[in-house]
């Protein structure tokens, strides 16, 4: 009898915790996948603003018309990428034809002392930068759950149950994370 | 990141059980001094009375308290969007549940402060001194300081630490004036029946006067130790969230240089604050008295971070610099942070004002927490309406147009 109750006490323990550590792993993927969706509204607040952007600046910049229309073609080509893949070429290629854009705005004095566009520049330098914290979130939360899915105890149910790593967001193209070397030989 | 919440909600808990216990052996030995036989019970059951009052009441008013004796008042996005994008971009960085509220200190002295017991339910204070000086990297600094203590569960946790150090004080105090008054007459001494429990009494009397001055004493040096160490964590946080250290390492110099001290801060607040609100002690030996590391300390800490904006490199920064071998983070959280670099930034270009800009700015910032309402004339000139302004009209003092006010149609 005794042994019994024993035997059932262990049980109940080990399901209890396999239960908190399952759980664990559950909360720990979905806040990847949550953090993933936060990439994505950041990168539609950011196709929302440039043609606010545009506006903006319609008084001052006529004789820029490539680099209006360059900035217009990369944010539609953005906003209908299908692919991951394409979706984050183009996404690279917005964000460098936003920085091309306010190069060339700094030859524009009067545009600098313009308080509607100081608003749009503030705004979408925000939007670039939570861009950037929301992709360094996503990887913070994948280490998390990686860690969790390879060290002990967890592993153990992550591999009873199939929970698989999830990949890092590294930029595609490396040029953009390093600074410009400069060379004098 | 996780493990030092982790490792903050079990010290927390800790802290709350050890204060408990803290509290009940000074409360049995001062009933028992007081009312022999057995007024430890008496006693324990006043400091519990005591312990769980005050718990209560920081736990849920802590904050509403902090705010209020700081002057700080809640201000809208409008009246300074960069602060509130900022802080949304932090709060990405922190992976935070909700958008902490953001409030305002009509004062000159650059200062900030974060509250709210759950990072559900926070709040983010800063002056219109530290937006006025602040560029925007400086200011991202201070906000993922501020952040960090919301994030790294901080707040709950000085919080218990300072109602242990409250209780304290205020049970030993109560009962040394006691003593103090009570001096003159031997009363309690004639009570007894006989000379044996006259002198147990004697020797249990000097035991709580015993307890009671060294036990605050004890509870504020451990505290300021908590509070200091504190600050060191949040930098390190502060840094890994921005990826850029440098511009909370500026920040810090801004504002401790300043040499302005807050109006509205106090002795129990100082600690909420991320630089010390006082001007600092300049005597180095008397370091241990204070609620925050020497500034020039926590700067040359996180500009010696070499290669990274990790936790592992403030902490090898932290051993360089302090020349001591204490543990700052949680060794698990070294170990499996990967290489995070420093973020290359190209730096915002000087912004060349003059004094007088710069108190028109806070001017400005200022009126804005009160809600006066800003209205341009066509001439130019910028007219500040108080919100209190009941005529439909104004009159323009430079070129006499009529105006309407922007509270007429409200």
């Amino acid at each position: 009898m005794e042994i019994l109750l024993i035997v059932l006490a262990v049980v109940a323990l080990i399901v209890l915790a396999v239960i908190g550590l399952y759980n664990a792993l559950v909360g720990a993927k979905n806040q990847v996948k949550n953090s993933w969706s936060q990439i994505d509204v950041q990168l539609k607040r950011r196709h929302d603003l440039i043609p606010n952007l545009i506006e903006s600046v319609k008084g001052y910049m006529q004789h820029e018309r490539g680099t209006l229309e360059n900035l217009t073609k990369a944010r539609s080509q953005a906003m209908s990428a299908g692919s991951v893949g394409d979706k984050s070429r183009a996404e690279a290629a917005l964000s460098g034809a936003i920085g091309k854009f306010f190069a060339v705005a700094e030859n524009y004095p009067d545009l600098k002392a313009n308080q509607n566009f100081l608003a749009v520049q503030e705004e979408l330098s925000s939007t670039e930068n939570r861009i950037a914290f929301a992709r360094q979130n996503y990887n913070d939360q994948v280490l998390f759950y990686n860690n969790k899915i390879q060290m002990f105890p967890s592993n153990l149910i992550a591999n009873t149950f199939g929970f698989k790593t999830e990949e890092f967001f590294e930029l595609e193209d490396k040029t953009q994370k390093e600074a410009p070397k400069v060379s004098f030989s | 990141m996780w493990e030092i919440i982790a490792a903050n909600k079990r010290k927390s808990f800790f802290l709350f059980i050890g204060m408990g216990l803290c509290l009940l052996v000074l409360g049995y030995v001062i009933g028992a001094a007081f009312l022999p036989p057995d007024g430890g019970v008496g006693g324990i059951s006043i400091a519990l009375i005591i312990w769980t009052v005050l718990s209560l009441i920081s736990f849920f008013s802590g904050d509403q308290i902090l705010l209020a004796t700081s002057r700080a008042k809640e201000v809208s996005r409008d009246v300074h969007p960069q602060l509130f994008n900022i802080v949304e971009e932090m709060k990405i960085a922190a992976n935070l549940t909700a958008m902490p509220k953001i409030y305002m200190m009509d004062e000159a002295a650059p200062n900030a402060f974060a509250t709210g017991r759950k990072p559900g339910r926070s709040v983010v204070a800063v002056t219109t001194g530290l937006l006025s000086r602040l560029n925007r990297d400086e200011l991202q600094g201070v906000i993922a300081h501020e952040i960090s203590h919301i994030l790294n569960r901080d707040i709950l946790f000085m919080t218990f630490a300072g109602v242990m150090l409250g209780s304290i004080v205020l049970i030993a105090d109560v009962f040394l004036r006691g003593q103090y008054y009570s001096l003159g007459s031997s009363r309690r001494y004639r009570s007894g029946d006989s000379r044996t429990s006259a002198q147990a009494q004697a020797v249990l009397l000097l035991i709580a006067i015993f307890f009671a001055i060294l036990a605050p004493l004890a509870a504020r040096l451990l505290y300021l130790a908590i509070s200091r160490r504190r600050e060191y964590l949040a930098d390190a946080s502060g840094a890994r969230l921005t990826r850029y250290p440098e511009g909370l390492a500026s920040a810090l110099e801004k504002i401790s240089q300043a040499g302005l001290e807050l109006r509205s801060a106090n002795k129990v607040t100082a600690p909420m604050y991320i630089v010390n609100p006082f001007k600092a002690r300049s005597a180095s030996f008397l370091s241990f008295l204070s609620t925050h590391p020497p500034a020039e300390e926590r700067i040359k800490i996180l500009r010696s971070m070499a290669g990274g904006a990790g936790y592992l490199n403030y902490q090898k920064a932290f051993t360089q610099v302090t020349g001591t071998s204490a543990r700052l983070i949680p060794s698990r959280e070294l170990q499996d942070a990967k290489e995070i670099p420093i973020k290359s930034v190209t730096p915002e270009p000087l912004r060349k004002r003059s004094i007088r800009d710069e108190a028109r700015e806070i001017g400005d910032l200022t009126r804005a927490v009160y809600r006066y309402a800003f209205l341009t004339c066509s001439c130019g000139l910028k007219i500040k309406v108080p919100p209190d302004f009941k005529r439909p009209t104004i009159i323009c003092p430079r070129c006499w147009r009529t105006l309407n006010s922007p509270f007429a149609s409200v």
